[in-house]
């Protein structure tokens, strides 16, 4: 098993880990977040798998402006009586 | 190794979909469940041993191996379109929130 | 109870879908496994070879060389930008409308008179200044990202969204900012109509729609690909401004339900 193998291993185990925590998770806020870690490591596993369009588009879309669209959502001055 | 991840991050989205009652929950599990499709679809085109396929001086003629550009045409635009539906859906869950008060599909039954 | 019926569905679903793909007979349309796809049956070999419209069966394709190949099928070092906005433009223009759709559709449902929704943070020190310094770094990336998207990695979508984060950003770290959305709007519209006049001129100079009908020059040049970077530009102002849009109506909202 070459070094290569052993980080696809590890990726693709975190990558699962984080799904099953994301929509598991108590609070919104915290499966928002961790929506955003996975986005980052397919980052990963698109460049593995030799997609640098890809990847890039990805990490802007992805990890950025997704997770800024659900904070808008979530952080509004009517919900925060909520548990966001 | 990748391609068999890639097929369980699917499954969670799905099991997410099934399960959760919370509008920004189920809208994650979708975005769950594309990122795994993403996944899926560029580990279709890969070639072990493959470069990415771009022309460059240092790679720079076509009779070298390259990874299948298609896939990773396609899921360019996949992506895109993923934010689209993301924001499309996130609208109505703020129409919703503005007229139920709550993000849960139980509690608006209701009224 | 509920959850272990969707688990048991869904691993249902998973063995269906392994066994479809991993242990079904051979047959010549077989699923090959990860890591062994092979170019040469499928149409991506053309696609590499700028070789697609021209008659493959009958002689072998030079290859293309970079910095020497003249007048390509397509002028394209990115082998991913040629497939996206030459071979398979009437695909990206649909899909441009389907980002549009989608952007109108935020607008409908977060219309009426707005005004900055009261954000329940305050921006720190850093990021406020912080983002003064990024922005400027971060919309010449975007450009840089679709002018020399037939070149490098990225193009007119990782670019447009680039530069609508750059506008997220002046949203998070100032809590009165407000966007000009009439300029997004404009810039949305005319980006569009010019694809599909791009589109059009082909039609009328070369016999179908989003013919590419400049000369496509030498491979690996700035200046080359045709219409490739030009509509790749007009892409990337598209895609910027309408999420740039989408994100404006997300930080506003509606003056006194």
């Amino acid at each position: 098993m070459s070094l290569m193998d052993i980080l696809e291993l590890v990726l693709g185990i975190a990558m699962v880990v984080l799904g099953v925590v994301a929509v598991n998770a108590k609070k919104k806020i915290t499966s928002v977040i961790l929506l955003s870690a996975l986005s980052m490591l397919a980052v990963v596993a698109f460049v593995i798998m030799r997609a640098p369009d890809v990847a890039i588009t990805e990490a802007v879309i992805g990890s950025g402006l997704v997770t800024g669209l659900f904070v808008f959502t979530l952080f509004t001055k009517k919900n925060e009586g909520e548990d966001a | 190794m990748i391609q068999y991840f890639a097929i369980a991050l699917m499954l969670v989205g799905v099991y997410g979909l099934l399960t959760q009652k919370n509008v920004i929950k189920l809208i994650v599990s979708l975005n769950i469940f594309e990122v795994g499709l993403n996944v899926f679809i560029i580990s279709v085109g890969y070639v072990s041993g493959g470069i990415a396929p771009i022309l460059t001086s240092q790679n720079n003629t076509s009779a070298l191996l390259y990874v299948d550009p298609l896939p990773q045409a396609l899921v360019l635009t996949s992506i895109v379109i993923g934010v689209g539906v993301t924001a499309l859906a996130l609208a109505f869950a703020r129409r919703l929130h503005n007229q139920y008060g709550t993000y849960n599909l139980d509690e608006m039954e209701g009224e | 109870m509920k959850q272990a019926v969707s688990i048991v569905l869904v691993l249902l679903l998973g063995a269906f879908i392994f066994t479809a793909l991993y242990f079904a007979d051979s047959s010549p349309l077989q699923f090959k496994p990860y890591g062994d796809a092979d170019l040469s049956g499928r149409v991506s070999q053309g696609y590499v070879d700028k070789n697609v419209t021209a008659d493959a069966a009958s002689e072998e394709p030079a290859a293309v060389v970079y910095g020497e190949t003249k007048n390509a099928e397509t002028g394209s070092a990115n082998i991913v930008t040629s497939v996206v906005v030459n071979y398979r433009s009437f695909d990206t223009l649909g899909e441009v409308t389907v980002l549009f759709v989608a952007a109108l559709g935020v607008g409908l449902l977060l219309s009426g008179k707005r005004r900055r929704q009261e954000a329940a943070f305050q921006p720190s020190f850093i990021l406020k200044h912080g983002v003064r310094i990024v922005l400027g770094i971060m919309v010449i990336f975007g450009v840089y990202l679709f002018t020399h998207g037939h070149l490098t990695p990225g193009g007119g979508f990782s670019g447009g969204s680039i530069i609508a984060a750059a506008v997220l950003l002046l949203y998070v770290s100032d809590n009165a900012f407000k966007a000009k959305v009439k300029a997004f709007k404009i810039a949305e519209g005319v980006a569009g109509s010019l694809y599909v006049v791009a589109g059009l001129l082909g039609l009328a100079l070369g016999g179908y729609f989003l013919y590419n009908f400049l000369p496509t020059g030498v491979v690996g040049d700035l200046l080359s690909a045709g219409i490739v970077p030009i509509v790749y530009i007009l892409i990337g102002l598209k895609v910027g401004s309408e999420i740039s849009g989408v994100i404006a109506g997300f930080a506003t909202e509606e003056e006194a339900l």
